[in-house]
């Protein structure tokens, strides 16, 4: 309305609408963590029979690699705030390879878990508990995975290009959620529970 | 010749015909991203939904207006006492506000639309979607009892009554499935809400500049982040309990029902205060505008918002005053629920004070909000006695409790929605509201709730527990109960003309034009209804009140406000 | 957790309404005078929130009196009316001292009020249980109550006897609340405030009545599609009253030769494998102790009286009187519905 007078400040800057978005889907995932960590905390110690959490191997292997795979990201981000294609392609497939090698060492800890110590997520309150948490924080690494996969694709395709850094930025947000979740999750389960 | 105007021989005639254009008109709502059609979309489902409610409601009360009844069966009464809490919750109430919010948040702040417009119809699809399969329950499945499978456990849904043990039907399914994917919905709504206030403001709108209305979307919004995200992990820990033979829930292998009833109340009490705080964003505007004055003290209105989302958080063990919490457990939600009334007084002095040296029209908004200061006053005072525990440990679960907090959703909330509708379908529709109508509906309902709830204090009083079927003839309850669903009676007829209101509005309706209450946000700069792009040029604004400043080009508001 | 306090700091107060004294069977006709009122305490816990009600309600009704007030007086007086000018009033956009001064007031009502509810608070769950106290434990059932008195030997249902409670001889009742199934609620209004039962999750009251009579409750958390029908009937008795109950109810299940054929069709049908009756093969729990059945007014928790024709319509078909209800039809002949009811019906 140009009869208003234009008082108004010359830098009119307002944060990036993304980086809200993003902002508030961590702060609600945060909250549904929470509860589930709650859960965890309020349990150690109930159940009252079954395998406890000492027969948890600590899974440093994997930890190393999931919390490397948000310094590559990071390494992906400089990468492509710079207009450096290839070397943006090249971190972000490491970030993908670290998380897959997350998921798989989160399944073999499972598989043995289930199978060999007889822990699934009925046997006993702790095995509801940890499925429950671990479990939540795999599923949104799958998601996260999907997400990475799918800007690779796009990347391989040739359609990633400078313009998109922020928006990379953005996404790369949820992956240091997902990262600090796990420092959270592993906190709890694999040092203060046993 | 070109300016020939009779139609030339030999063309194709394409006007798509009735039919086709139909269904043309039904795909382009299905498939709509505009923030202002998803508004309606999500209103006129709520409507609907606050009539079937009401419905529930109106059944119960023909079942409960004389002892020993057999006009509903139990379980069809704990069916309907089940559904009818669901219902008005998530499907009327959280749905009508971020109809509402969806509508105006973009017209207030300048905008050409939400932030996010793609994930703004998802939103709406997934809470329509939740809401349908809930109420697929009533006939998918066979119950226990084969009469459907509608949840009947209380919306609370306490653990271990929801246990596969002793609810094997699929009713409790239907009620965390349902709500677990509106969930999604309304997660992606707040989402929206906030991104669009941080980052699509007009050129000198300060965020100390945005209207209180939007103010309070966002601070619900925020709000709703971590608000329905416990009820959703608690409602996956419910499943998992049920399908996966998880022990969340389960006291033999050491779990415990009171988690679930803190998750479900550090959900439930937040909730509330979902629900209301877009209700004050609505009497904020309404009541400077019908009083000619500015809102007094809007720096402290916008602290006083954030302060009762955050206390809001502190307070929800006060529903548990009867669990058996240690002294000091209890002490401490006394004392937190208490300190949520102080914010909550202080609005309402504010809004007071705004009307004080006024020149107030009572047009059927400001009825509406009136009846809405009074009513909120009353509630906040049942509150402050509910939060006292060794009161509560009377009132809890009785009818006093019903009482509060239908003053608190029926009388602030639903009042305040009324009055937005009476305010703001003008803007939508281009069209008045009959004010004669309105008039009726308003003193209809004001008499029926007030002949309702009123009594609904005494016979929880009098030592009458909630969720119960039927009474004991020799309990002294008879006659309050009759009036109480008298009442209530009435209300039904007053939303029946309010409906009808709506219907013949759209009609025959008066012509509104852009301004037709002389207000002062941006909305009422635009034509009714505004067009798909809102706003011809972008705005920009100086005040909090930019059409104050327009029409009052030597009294700005710039000159005056802190 | 609730336990009662020395006697000295409890006051008595004499009950709104004034309670029948039962003598014996009752029957659900004679008692008149039964709203389970808040306003009629009869115990000290009772007691103790209705006082600190009025106080709270004697604040929260000066509040509402002055806000309400204010707001009439603003709606009356700055009415828009014909004769005001065409200009908008005085636009004022906020005051600090004022707003200081409204945040400040509540503040402080605030502050008072939790002390003073803190205090009450604390006086009812903390107050230390004294020696004399009778110590039951109430089990929650879908959709009954199970009354046991461990010191007594003693196992009843659905109707609740505690001793008279004076300052000359104080007796209170300690109740101590479990659940065998779902959550539920022990509320008898005039006794006191109430508290849930919760599986695996032991809570703890107290009551002292004041006045011999009945006083009337029912379950208070829902707890299933029978919520509704889970009455509590208690009985304050005097002291004589109170020892005769627990005589008769510390005795063996009547064994009349007359009725020998009832007894044995409710040995060999299921009734046994649900049902309690000493001195007989009956030693099933998850329905009530039936020994001393016929000194209750009422059957089914307070759903029906309790008449030989209730219990004919109870045992063929429990649906016809709480459909609902856990207990299954027994499809019993006529002729053994009969004989078990003739059986049942000495069971004093």
């Amino acid at each position: 309305m140009s009869t208003f007078p234009i008082f108004a400040d010359e830098n009119w800057r307002l944060p990036a609408r993304g980086r809200v978005g993003m902002f508030a889907l961590i702060i609600a995932e945060s909250a549904i963590f929470t509860i589930f960590v709650v859960a965890y905390v309020y349990y150690i110690g109930r159940s009252t029979y079954g395998p406890t959490p000492q027969i948890l191997d600590v899974p440093v292997f994997n930890t190393i690699c999931l919390l490397s795979s948000s310094v590559t990201v990071i390494f992906a981000e400089h990468a492509i705030k710079h207009g450096r294609l290839r070397a943006f392609g090249l971190w972000w497939a490491a970030t993908i390879l670290l998380g897959i090698e997350f998921m798989t060492g989160t399944g073999m800890e499972w598989l043995r878990l289930i199978y060999k110590d007889g822990l699934s997520i009925r046997t006993n309150l702790f095995g509801t508990t940890f499925y429950s948490l671990v479990g939540l924080h795999a599923t949104h690494v799958i998601v996260g995975l999907i997400g990475l996969s799918v800007i690779m694709a796009f990347t391989l395709a040739g359609r990633v290009e400078e313009r998109h850094a922020e928006r990379i930025q953005v996404f790369a947000l949820y992956w240091h959620f997902v990262d600090a979740v796990w420092v959270v999750v592993f906190t709890v389960v694999y040092i203060l529970g046993r | 010749m070109a300016d020939q105007t009779y139609p030339i021989p030999g063309i194709l005639d394409t006007t798509p015909s009735r039919a086709a254009r139909l269904v043309e008109w039904v795909h382009s709502w299905v498939v709509t991203v505009d923030h202002k059609r998803l508004g309606i979309l999500y209103i006129v489902y709520a409507l609907f939904f606050l009539l079937v409610a009401g419905a529930e409601a109106m059944a119960m009360r023909i079942q409960l207006a004389v002892p020993n009844n057999h006009f509903l069966s139990p379980e069809l009464f704990n069916e309907f006492f089940t559904m009818h809490g669901t219902t008005m919750v998530f499907l009327v109430g959280m749905t009508i506000i971020f109809g509402i919010g969806n509508y105006l948040v973009p017209l207030m702040i300048g905008a050409r639309d939400m932030a996010f417009p793609r994930l703004n119809a998802f939103s709406f699809w997934m809470s329509a979607f939740g809401g349908l399969f809930l109420y697929f329950s009533f006939v998918g499945g066979f119950g226990l009892y084969g009469m459907g499978s509608a949840p009947d456990v209380t919306w609370w849904a306490y653990a271990p009554l929801t246990a596969k043990a002793f609810t094997p039907g699929h009713n409790t399914d239907y009620w965390a499935l349902s709500l677990i994917v509106m969930g999604f919905g309304t997660l992606g709504a707040a989402i929206n809400i906030l991104a669009t206030a941080f980052s699509m403001r007009c050129r000198g709108m300060t965020l100390f500049r945005m209207p209180l209305f939007v103010w309070l979307m966002v601070v619900t919004s925020g709000l709703t982040l971590i608000t329905i995200t416990p009820l959703t992990a608690a409602q996956v820990m419910l499943i998992i309990d049920r399908y996966l033979g998880a022990h969340f829930f389960d006291a033999q292998a050491g779990g415990a029902p009171i988690v679930w009833m803190h998750f479900f109340w550090i959900f439930g009490h937040p909730e509330v205060y979902v629900l209301i705080l877009p209700a004050f964003g609505i009497a904020s505007e309404v009541i400077p505008v019908f009083s000619r004055k500015a809102i007094f003290g809007y720096p402290a209105m916008v602290a006083a918002s954030v302060g009762i989302a955050f206390v809001s958080t502190t307070v929800w063990a006060h529903h548990m005053f009867t669990v058996g919490m240690t002294s000091v457990g209890n002490s401490f939600f006394v004392l937190s629920t208490m300190m949520v009334g102080i914010p909550t007084a202080i609005k309402i002095f504010n809004w007071t004070a705004t009307m004080w040296g006024g020149k107030i029209r009572f047009a059927t908004p400001m009825l509406f909000c009136t009846a809405f200061l009074f009513q909120f006053l009353c509630a906040g005072l049942t509150g402050i006695m509910l939060a006292s525990a060794p009161w509560n440990w009377q009132l809890h679960n009785s009818y006093f409790v019903i009482a509060h907090f239908h003053y608190t959703l029926t009388g602030s909330f639903i009042f305040c929605i009324f009055a937005a509708f009476y305010y703001w379908y003008p803007k939508v529709t281009g069209r008045m509201l009959s004010e004669k109508l309105g008039k009726r509906h308003f003193w209809l309902f004001f008499i029926g709730f007030h002949l309702t709830f009123d009594t609904m204090h005494f016979v929880g009083i009098l030592g009458m527990p909630r969720s119960i079927y039927t009474y004991e003839a020799d309990r002294g309850w008879n006659t309050l109960n009759f009036w109480i669903s008298v009442g209530g009676l009435i209300q039904g007829i007053a939303v029946l003309i309010f409906a009808w209101n709506l219907i013949r509005s759209y009609l025959h309706g008066e012509e509104s034009g852009n301004d037709p209450w002389d207000a002062w946000t941006l909305e009422w700069s635009t034509p009714s209804p505004p067009p798909a792009y809102n706003f011809a040029e972008d705005p920009v604004v100086r005040s909090r009140r930019p059409l104050w400043d327009l029409k009052h080009p030597h009294d700005p508001d710039w000159k005056y406000e802190r | 957790m609730q336990r009662p306090r020395s006697l000295s700091l409890i006051r008595l107060e004499v009950p709104f309404l004034s309670l029948l004294c039962m003598q014996g069977m009752p029957s659900i006709a004679e008692s008149a005078l039964t709203t389970p009122s808040i306003l009629a305490p009869a115990s000290t816990p009772a007691n103790e929130i209705y006082h600190l009600s009025l106080f709270v309600l004697a604040i929260t009704g000066s509040i509402f009196i002055v806000v309400g007030g204010l707001l009439a007086f603003v709606i009356i007086k700055f009415h828009a009316r014909k004769s005001d000018s065409e200009h908008e009033p005085a636009q004022i956009y906020g005051s600090t001292q004022v707003e200081l001064a409204w945040t400040v007031i509540p503040v402080l009502i605030v502050v008072v009020l939790f002390l003073t509810t803190a205090r009450i608070i604390f006086a009812i769950q903390d107050a230390p249980e004294p020696s004399s106290a009778l110590d039951v434990t109430v089990i929650g059932h879908q959709f009954w109550w199970e009354f046991r008195y461990p010191k007594l030997g003693i196992v009843t249902a659905n109707e609740l006897h505690v001793p008279v409670s004076t300052q000359q001889r104080p007796e209170p009742t300690y109740l101590r609340l479990l659940s065998a199934d779902v959550d539920h609620s022990f509320w008898v209004p005039q006794l006191g405030g109430k508290t849930d039962l919760i599986p695996n999750h032991p809570n703890q009251m107290w009551i002292d009545p004041q006045t011999a009579g009945l006083y009337l409750g029912q379950c208070a958390q829902f707890c299933g599609i029978e919520h509704a029908k889970m009455l509590l009937r208690v009985y304050v008795d005097t002291p004589d009253q109170f020892a005769a109950w627990v005589k008769n109810q510390q005795r063996q299940g009547v064994e009349d030769q007359a009725v020998t054929a009832g007894r044995r069709v409710f040995e060999h049908e299921a009734c046994m494998n649900c049902h309690t009756i000493t001195g007989t093969t009956a030693t099933g729990t998850f329905g009530p102790d039936l020994t001393h059945l016929m000194s209750r007014a009422t059957i089914a928790a307070g759903a029906a009286a309790n008449t030989p024709g209730n219990l004919r319509a109870w045992i063929r078909d429990p649906n016809t009187l709480k459909p609902g209800a856990l207990m299954p039809a027994m499809q019993l002949s006529d002729q053994e519905t009969n004989e078990v009811v003739a059986y049942l019906t000495t069971l004093r």
